[in-house]
């Protein structure tokens, strides 16, 4: 789970790390009013979107009076801002922040992830900041920092300070640094946050270090114990249906096909977008039904399929350990007789009870096309897809 | 022989009393698996389903003599009790529960270091040796006895695999899945080296996804310690970045993780890598010859 910019500061300033004084507004005249209580100017309006780069794409604007922090904001709000993570459709501005602005002496780039490597969190540190890390990385490795994180002692002084040191940072400000760090790595165990960057943190021209911007990334295993943090969940910044499918346990990522699947366990989904692929079609999503569906579920999971217009045919692709076959069957009859499926529907089931889910389906009176193995199950739908078409 | 567990492994269920527990516990058993008991807090001293209950781990291990275990407790507690299985000396514990946090398994990664147990996932289907013992959730039938190991980060592409093997014949000796976060007990690299030693393997299929490195990790391992054919899948070829494919583990971040860098590494390093899927068996076949 992401969450805005505004949301992520209020986080980090209830954990200690200075960000800039600051308020969400969703009009103009209320983002006025906000910039006279802020102080005295100049003020940054930021579009408050789930994605980067929206410096570059107008998402970010300095004023330097209160009336053009309202007419920033009014322009802002409601504009359809692109950038490369958006997309091309490009992302609806519905909330802007507006935060005094501060006078930028030096940018640093600051990270926290759990490192599959070492299996431990791991900070990452550059004098790149403001810059894109990948890039970075790419093509100056060596003004990357990173330093592991015992898991049961966590982040020492010294280890801040190494990096602190490492940043080029000197005198006061590395004893700022290390009270930054160990925030951050507070916030990030506190949190159960699977991603926390700051980019850039800044050295302000008075000598303090300042979150400029903050990007979260909360491990969605972990929410049960974080309501507070689910609660800043914001729907419209993520696809209608993965919001539906998530409600359902389903776990479902929307793509640019138009063969839908279903399938259980995320290797084998994975595996049968690629299939479809591999014969020339092109899946519509990604969806994992998990091991403990119920028929229920399984019908929420077509109709979630059927509700994107672009599919023009479905795969279904089981092979039962938990899951049982003639659950899935169940789920799709059932799911057949609620919506209707007016597209090819190929079925390929094998595991736990397969032989009773494919009797149900046989007998079930729907135009089902029973297939036998991935690759035949593919084969079909792509010929039954382009024989339609 | 086989890796990790025979027909002599004893094995007691934690969780045992939930719907999960109990329902794989008895097809465990009616694979021909000693599940000897089970554990859940508060219900030591009842029998379920003729399985003896026990209130902790180590007084399960005491009065059964078992030596692994399985958990399928729910996931705020199973981290917990991982390392309660850890703590009492089990020597194997495979973690099947689903949708641990991370950090937790952070804490539980930590925790086994200097310990003697092998904890396998979590968010795996189990390991089975065929014919023999059966700890997980994988259906029984589609496994056969043989030569061929298996090991996967996917549960149903194991299945998968092992379906295509035992359909031209070929039986397996130990399948392991590794489960699919990116914090888990046992790697790739693990199990390969098991299979190396394993007297009774010939060949292995590896099964990874998008995501990581470990893959990568695992194909050098290959091409300079193992002397045994090695065939390969990798998944997600048509993930696209940024997106978390179902698995923690299986995202595609800042450009790294891709299935195509993989593939191509794999490849260097002298494995035969399925195109699809559904060939996993066939690309075995084209570096291994069964006798």
């Amino acid at each position: 789970m992401n969450v805005h910019e505004y949301q992520a500061k209020a986080i980090l300033r209830k954990f200690g790390v200075p960000v800039p004084d600051g308020h969400v507004c969703y009009n103009g005249a209320s983002a006025r009013e906000w910039a006279k209580r802020l102080g005295e100017g100049p003020w940054v309006v930021k579009a408050q979107i789930h994605a980067g780069g929206r410096g570059k794409g107008g998402g970010v604007k300095l004023a330097r009076s209160s009336s053009e922090v309202q007419m920033i904001a009014r322009d802002m709000l409601g504009m359809t801002l692109r950038t490369h993570q958006t997309g091309p459709e490009g992302k609806v501005v519905h909330r802007v922040l507006v935060e005094n602005g501060c006078n930028i002496a030096n940018e640093l780039y600051m990270s926290l992830l759990v490192d599959r490597g070492t299996s431990r969190v791991t900070i990452m540190a550059s004098t790149e900041g403001g810059m894109d890390i990948e890039e970075v990385a790419a093509k100056t490795p060596e003004k990357i920092f990173t330093e592991a994180v015992y898991p049961l002692v966590g982040l020492t002084p010294f280890q801040c300070r190494k990096i602190a040191f490492s940043l080029g940072l000197k005198g006061k400000l590395t004893n700022k640094a290390v009270k930054v760090l160990s925030n951050l790595y507070n916030t990030f165990v506190a949190c159960d946050c699977s991603l926390l960057e700051i980019n850039p943190l800044v050295v302000t021209a008075e000598g303090d270090l300042l979150a400029l911007d903050a990007k979260f990334g909360f491990d969605d295993n972990a929410l049960f114990r974080h309501l507070q943090i689910g609660d800043m969940r914001d729907f419209d910044e993520e696809d209608p249906n993965e919001v539906e499918a998530s409600q359902h346990d389903l776990s479902y990522i929307s793509l640019n096909g138009n063969i839908g699947c279903l399938v259980n366990g995320a290797g084998l989904a994975m595996a049968t977008m690629d299939i479809i692929k591999h014969y020339g079609g092109d899946p519509a999503n990604f969806l994992d039904v998990g091991g403990g569906a119920t028929i229920e579920r399984v019908t929420e999971a077509f109709k979630i399929i059927l509700s994107d217009k672009n599919v023009k045919g479905i795969l279904v692709n089981i092979f039962g350990g938990i899951m049982k076959c003639d659950v899935i069957a169940t789920g799709v009859i059932e799911a057949a007789r609620q919506v209707g499926i007016q597209v090819p529907l190929v079925v390929r089931l094998e595991g736990t009870n397969v032989e009773l889910g494919k009797r149900l389906l046989a007998e079930s009176g729907l135009n089902i096309v029973a297939a036998d193995g991935m690759a035949d199950g593919a084969q079909k739908i792509v010929a039954a897809v382009a024989a339609a078409a | 022989m086989s890796i990790m567990i025979n027909k002599d492994t004893r094995v007691i269920t934690q969780g045992i009393t939930g719907a999960t527990g109990l329902f794989h516990a008895q097809g465990a058993r009616e694979y021909g698996t000693q599940m000897v008991g089970g554990v859940t807090p508060g219900k030591g001293g009842t029998v379920v389903d003729g399985f003896p209950v026990f209130d902790t781990v180590a007084d399960a291990l005491q009065a059964t003599g078992a030596t692994a275990s399985v958990i399928y407790v729910p996931p705020p507690f199973a981290a917990d009790s991982i390392m309660e299985a850890v703590d009492a000396g089990v020597e194997l514990v495979c973690c099947i529960t689903e949708g641990i946090p991370v950090l937790d398994m952070v804490k539980v990664k930590q925790y086994l270091v200097g310990k003697k147990t092998r904890l396998i996932g979590p968010n795996c289907p189990g390991v089975i040796t065929p014919g023999q013992c059966k700890i997980g959730i994988m259906p029984g039938y589609i496994h056969k006895p043989g030569k061929v190991g298996v090991v996967s980060r996917s549960g149903t592409l194991t299945y998968e695999a092992v379906w295509q093997l035992t359909s031209i014949g070929l039986g397996q000796s130990t399948c392991v899945g590794i489960g699919g976060d990116p914090v888990n007990g046992t790697s790739h690299i693990d199990c390969l080296r098991l299979f190396e030693e394993d007297p009774d393997t010939e060949a292995v299929i590896m099964i990874g996804e998008i995501g990581g490195s470990a893959e990568e990790e695992a194909a050098r391992f290959v091409k300079e310690h193992m002397t045994k054919p090695v065939a390969a899948y990798i998944a997600g070829v048509t993930a696209p970045p940024g997106k978390r494919m179902g698995h923690a583990g299986a995202i595609i971040s800042g450009g790294k993780g891709t299935a195509t860098e993989k593939v191509a590494v794999l490849k260097e390093c002298g494995i035969s890598v399925a195109d699809t899927p559904a060939e996993m068996a066939q690309a075995l076949l084209k570096v291994y010859k069964p006798c």
